[in-house]
């Protein structure tokens, strides 16, 4: 698909944007993800109004504090006598930002005695949204540290077989078709075994980064290692090696700037690629567990039918998913289409 | 000749090697299924270490994994220590659901994406194009496992279609037409799941493949003798963009096994998938080696089809 260059700004301008919420999650997000309302499982999202029960407009919004009525336990009513104003820059439960300073600040929050559920809670009364935007950062993370691997690995194998070809060519290139000749979640699935089952959910996120990068060097390491053999014989490089440049300047500074165009675009694929990797690890219940969300485990509550059929706000984590797919899509086709141009 | 028995001895070799890699991964495997016999009281050490002893798991792994080769060789793929029985009365059942689901979705994600992506190609500037190469951009960033959640929300709520399994538990007594229609409404769900998924990166294949061919000078020639279009097309253009497409096929098997996995489990049909989670889950590292293995030898095969079907379409491969 061609782009124009507008679009193209706007695509990486909204990737940014998404990656900044996510790895902010505490200012975005209204609680904390573990902290329940044991009154309001299954609450729906909440409704913001501007038209109290009187008719009178206010220009600030606001919600209702929710009842539970008698009917059934997942239903509940608005209490329209209190009328509870939405506000911005609120202190609230305290988080981390980057695990180093404390902090209180929300972007929005409500007037007690209301709750403000966005997108709704789960079974335990936990905003969805809060665990949403958590999640997302745990799921984007391990995605980028995977991928990170994987390109580490399989660029330093790349440029050392394509250099120096022979025995460790034919050798690293048999071991990434051995890698390449398992379907990629069966071969997750054979090194996850590998791993202990029941692990510490930090553990398992360190666990399941590494796995995932284990998994994917092969096609990185392949497509390195053509663009070495075709960089080795260019005539700068032949230049400096005449002048006596030693194998690893050659490496560093001639050859390895070659592949950065090809290591951003693959990041580019990768990064979503392994995001979906942890989601379907965590989904299956074989990555991160609970209280720790990831889009995956929150996925996983859709496995129950009743949940599946009757709270359609479960499903938002997957519309982030994808949200967060077609950002990836369309850079990486916007990064190739550079590249090319570049190139000609 | 000369070609395919090299490439065929490749592939043996090939599968050789994942077995040992997988073995070799599964016997690292922390803890195992008679740790956790140990652990239950009612089970004295005398039998755990006599059941290890049945199963040859104290014997250093080359041993045991010559043990296992042999077992394969018998079509039995080791035992199944949860199940009791050999993997292979467990494998063949679900193994044939896998590739009856597969082969399905493969044949029909390319019925549709061969046609599709000839239109892109071939008329590049309609309107039609502009939406469809839409649609295919908002595909591809679906993952599966969403799809096959959507769809099985859409079956929850219609109750049109079965929302998993293959049969519905009706009397052994009902006709051979009426099962066979039966598993066909069970099918339609993962199917669709796993064509929505695949069939948009098949069209990106299809389109790029037949545009190179399109704009070649040879068909501008062919063009300018007055061969009617659709002559052109079947006749001139698709046996040549038909050579990327084969490898394309080769390639895409692997990732249509793993999706699959996942819609296997989503929406519980009886496949390779279930049984595999299952295994891990409980331990049983013989299940879930064979079903690793199995998922290669699917990849392996698939890819020698390919290579065989573009040696046999391309004479360019055969005569070099």
């Amino acid at each position: 698909m061609t782009m124009n260059a507008n679009w193209r700004t706007f695509t990486l301008l909204a990737l940014l944007g998404m990656h900044l919420i996510l790895f902010f999650p505490g200012f975005f997000a209204p609680y904390d993800f573990a902290q329940q309302h044991r009154d309001f499982p299954f609450a729906r999202p909440t409704r913001i109004h501007f038209v109290d029960a009187t008719g009178k407009l206010h220009l600030r919004p606001f919600v209702h504090p929710l009842v539970p009525s008698d009917e059934a336990s997942d239903s509940y009513a608005e209490d329209l006598r209190q009328t509870c104003s939405l506000r911005l820059f609120v202190s609230g439960a305290p988080y981390q930002v980057l695990g180093l300073w404390t902090m209180k600040l929300h972007l929005v929050g409500v007037d007690p005695p209301a709750q403000l559920f966005l997108f709704g809670t789960d079974s335990f009364g936990r905003d969805e949204l809060s665990r949403m935007l958590y999640g997302g950062r745990i799921s984007l993370i391990a995605g980028m540290l995977a991928a990170v691997a994987a390109l580490g690995v399989g660029t330093l194998l790349g440029l050392l077989s394509g250099f120096y070809g022979g025995g460790l060519d034919a050798g690293v290139m048999r071991v990434a078709e051995l890698f390449l000749a398992l379907p990629w979640l069966y071969l997750l699935f054979a090194v996850r075994a590998i791993l202990p089952l029941n692990i510490k959910t930090t553990d398992a996120f360190l666990l399941l980064v590494a796995v995932v990068g284990l998994v994917g060097w092969a096609r990185p390491a392949r497509l390195v290692r053509g663009i070495v053999l075709s960089a080795k014989e260019k005539n700068f490089v032949l230049a400096a090696k005449a002048m006596g440049a030693t194998d690893t300047h050659l490496l560093r500074r001639h050859i390895l700037p070659e592949t950065y165009g090809v290591l951003l675009t693959t990041a580019a694929l990768l990064v979503p690629q392994f995001i979906l990797a942890e989601v379907t690890l965590s989904f299956l219940g074989l990555g991160v567990g609970e209280p720790i969300p990831s889009w995956g485990n929150l996925l996983a509550e859709l496995q129950q039918y009743s949940v599946l059929t009757s709270y359609w706000w479960m499903y938002l984590p997957a519309v982030a998913l994808v949200l967060l797919f077609l950002l990836y899509h369309s850079a990486s086709s916007a990064l190739q289409q550079k590249t090319t141009e570049v190139r000609t | 000749m000369a070609k395919v028995a090299p490439r065929v001895a490749h592939s043996c070799l090939l599968l050789l090697a994942v077995s040992v890699l997988s073995f070799a991964l599964l016997s690292a495997a922390p803890g195992n299924f008679f740790d956790e016999l140990r652990l239950n009281p009612s089970i004295s050490p005398e039998t755990v270490a006599a059941l290890k002893a049945q199963y040859g798991v104290d014997q250093p792994w080359p041993a045991r994994y010559f043990h296992w080769l042999s077992s394969i060789v018998h079509g039995e793929f080791g035992y199944s220590l949860s199940y009791h029985c050999s993997v292979g009365s467990l494998l063949w059942p679900r193994a044939r659901n896998t590739l009856l689901l597969t082969s399905l979705a493969m044949l029909f994600a390319w019925m549709l994406a061969i046609p599709w992506g000839i239109v892109e190609a071939v008329k590049p500037n309609s309107w039609l194009n502009h939406f469809t190469s839409w649609l295919t951009s908002i595909l591809l960033g679906i993952p599966e496992l969403v799809l096959g959640l959507l769809l099985l929300f859409f079956a929850a709520r219609t109750s049109w279609v079965p929302t998993g399994g293959m049969f519905s538990s009706n009397p052994a007594s009902a006709s051979a037409s009426w099962k066979l229609a039966d598993l066909a409404r069970h099918l339609i769900l993962p199917v669709a799941a796993l064509v929505l998924g695949s069939a948009p990166i098949f069209v990106r294949y299809v389109r790029s493949a037949v545009a190179e061919v399109w704009g070649a000078p040879f068909i501008e020639h062919t063009r300018g003798l007055g061969i009617p279009t659709v002559r052109l097309l079947y006749r001139h253009a698709l046996p040549v963009a038909a050579n990327s497409l084969i490898s394309v096929f080769g390639f895409s098997l692997g990732a249509l096994l793993s999706t699959s996995l996942v819609i296997e489990v989503v929406l519980s049909w009886p496949g390779l998938g279930p049984l595999a989670l299952e295994a891990l889950l409980s331990r049983d590292i013989y299940v879930v080696m064979a079903v690793v293995l199995l998922s290669s030898v699917f990849l392996v095969l698939g890819n020698l089809v390919a290579d065989l079907l573009l040696y046999w379409s391309d004479p360019r491969i055969r005569t070099v």
